[in-house]
């Protein structure tokens, strides 16, 4: 496994790079935003990507509550943790290209306020497992996991009825009609890579998640075992 | 050997319980009811709350008073088990766990009701208030919205004793799931209070949201009851 592991790192960091040179020097510069819309290289695959890994949770919670498998735990944890990372970014880079072009950091529009929202509600989750004692954290977070993906859709649907309703404060933006294919080309590569990169994210903290309950077993069976011997 | 009790023999009996116990104590009710007072007091320094204005946000006070107070009541209905282990003696007896959990949830869907019934006419007064649209309409929404707040909020509380810290908790897990819900119920009740738009996208969204968290904490809590 771990060769393959090794291999899976060269390219996922040959694929960054590459990904890099074709969102930094050879799309296209945008014609009205100019070079500050090449952030949306990052933008537009991390959210993609905190989408998916998102999905990866909830998938992983069912599976834990079915089969209570240990794994299905440590990958419903890494799933989680890799995607609210990706979320922050999506959540970070989206100002600092607000600001020049929309004039403010931040609007409460529909797409914005849900994406905000899908953090805030994984971050409880890191929370709830966090603060949760003994045996029982993964059936609690498993349950939340679900929960916090079963409000996705209703999360959406109520955004944006509420901005529908209510006036833009702010128009302009919204790309996405009319892009150039070379700009596709380099959405695609930096999502290849983004991919990647989360993939190698969530395979360490996978083990890592299993070996801590690894050692957590062990000092559980310790335990008992003192408490026979006395 | 007479019959086993059915679900909703157990769930009556187990609500009658909670509110002998809750009639005798008044501990959440009371403690509900001043920390609802004190929210709206604190409020109504923070802006000026004349006639006009007022109607406008009354809606989005209204719940969040609401909010808070119920966070202090769900705290107390799984706190009060833990003592002399009812709770483990809950999960080592037959009993079907959903019945448990529909009874602790009628209990506190009681609780703020009869919350909502004193705050409202102080709210009314306090803030000048009168509805533009119908009142009927902000009858449907309390009803929606309260069991929309106590279902999810009666499930986490129940995850929330499991973990350090358990006070601090169980807002940090709700407020973000319920945010759908809390943003459904402050824009209907402003659209009927100033008659300005339709709540009925509000209402339809109110009564998917308490459908279709009932079914998951009904199918969740059998687990999370028994997790160790």
């Amino acid at each position: 496994m771990k060769p393959l592991f090794n291999i899976l790192i060269v390219c996922t960091a040959l694929l960054v790079g590459y990904g890099f040179c074709q969102a930094m020097f050879i799309a296209p510069t945008e014609a009205t935003m100019g070079d500050v819309q090449r952030i949306f290289y990052y933008h537009l695959p991390s959210a993609w990507v905190a989408f998916l890994l998102f999905f990866v949770n909830f998938l992983a919670s069912c599976w834990y509550l079915i089969r209570r498998g240990k794994g299905a735990d440590a990958l419903a944890l890494a799933a989680a943790e890799v995607g609210v990372v990706y979320c922050s970014i999506v959540l970070i880079t989206g100002p600092i290209w607000a600001r020049p072009i929309w004039g403010i950091w931040w609007t409460w529009d529909a797409r914005l306020t849900s994406t905000l929202v899908l953090w805030l509600i994984y971050v409880s989750y890191l929370v709830l497992r966090h603060y949760a004692i003994g045996g029982q954290v993964p059936v609690l977070a498993a349950a939340l996991g679900i929960f916090g993906f079963v409000d996705v859709p209703i999360v959406y649907m109520a955004i944006r009825w509420f901005r529908t309703q209510h006036p833009q404060p702010v128009i302009a933006g919204g790309e996405g009609s009319g892009l150039d294919h070379r700009m596709w080309v380099a959405v695609l590569w930096n999502l290849l890579a983004f991919s990647m990169l989360a993939l190698v994210y969530v395979i360490v903290r996978y083990r890592q998640a299993l070996e801590v309950q690894e050692i957590e077993e062990a000092h559980a069976h310790a335990a008992l075992d003192l408490e026979e011997a006395q | 050997m007479t019959p086993a009790p059915g679900v909703w023999t157990i769930t009556r009996r187990s609500l009658a319980k909670d509110l002998r116990l809750e009639w005798r104590s008044k501990d959440a009710i009371n403690s509900m009811l001043f920390f609802a007072l004190l929210v709206v007091v604190i409020f109504s320094f923070g802006f000026d709350p004349t006639a006009e204005e007022s109607r406008r946000i009354a809606g989005g006070l209204l719940w969040v008073a609401i909010l808070f107070a119920t966070v202090v009541a769900l705290n107390q209905t799984w706190t009060r088990e833990l003592r002399n282990q009812v709770l483990d003696a809950y999960r080592l007896s037959p009993a079907p766990p959903q019945a448990l959990f529909l009874a602790k949830s009628l209990g506190n869907f009681l609780f703020v009701a009869i919350l909502e019934v004193l705050m409202v006419p102080l709210f009314v007064v306090f803030y000048n208030l009168r509805s533009v649209g119908p009142v009927w309409q902000l009858l449907v929404v309390a009803v929606l919205a309260t069991w929309a707040l106590v279902v999810n909020g009666t499930f986490f509380a129940a995850l929330s004793i499991r973990t350090r810290s358990r006070e601090i908790m169980l807002p940090l897990i709700l407020f973000p799931i319920s945010i759908p819900a809390l943003l459904a119920m402050v824009d209907a009740t402003t659209s009927i209070l100033t008659g300005e738009s339709s709540p009925v996208f509000w209402i339809r969204l109110l009564t998917v949201y308490d459908l279709v968290f009932t079914t998951v904490c009904l199918i969740l809590f059998e687990p999370v009851l028994n997790a160790e």
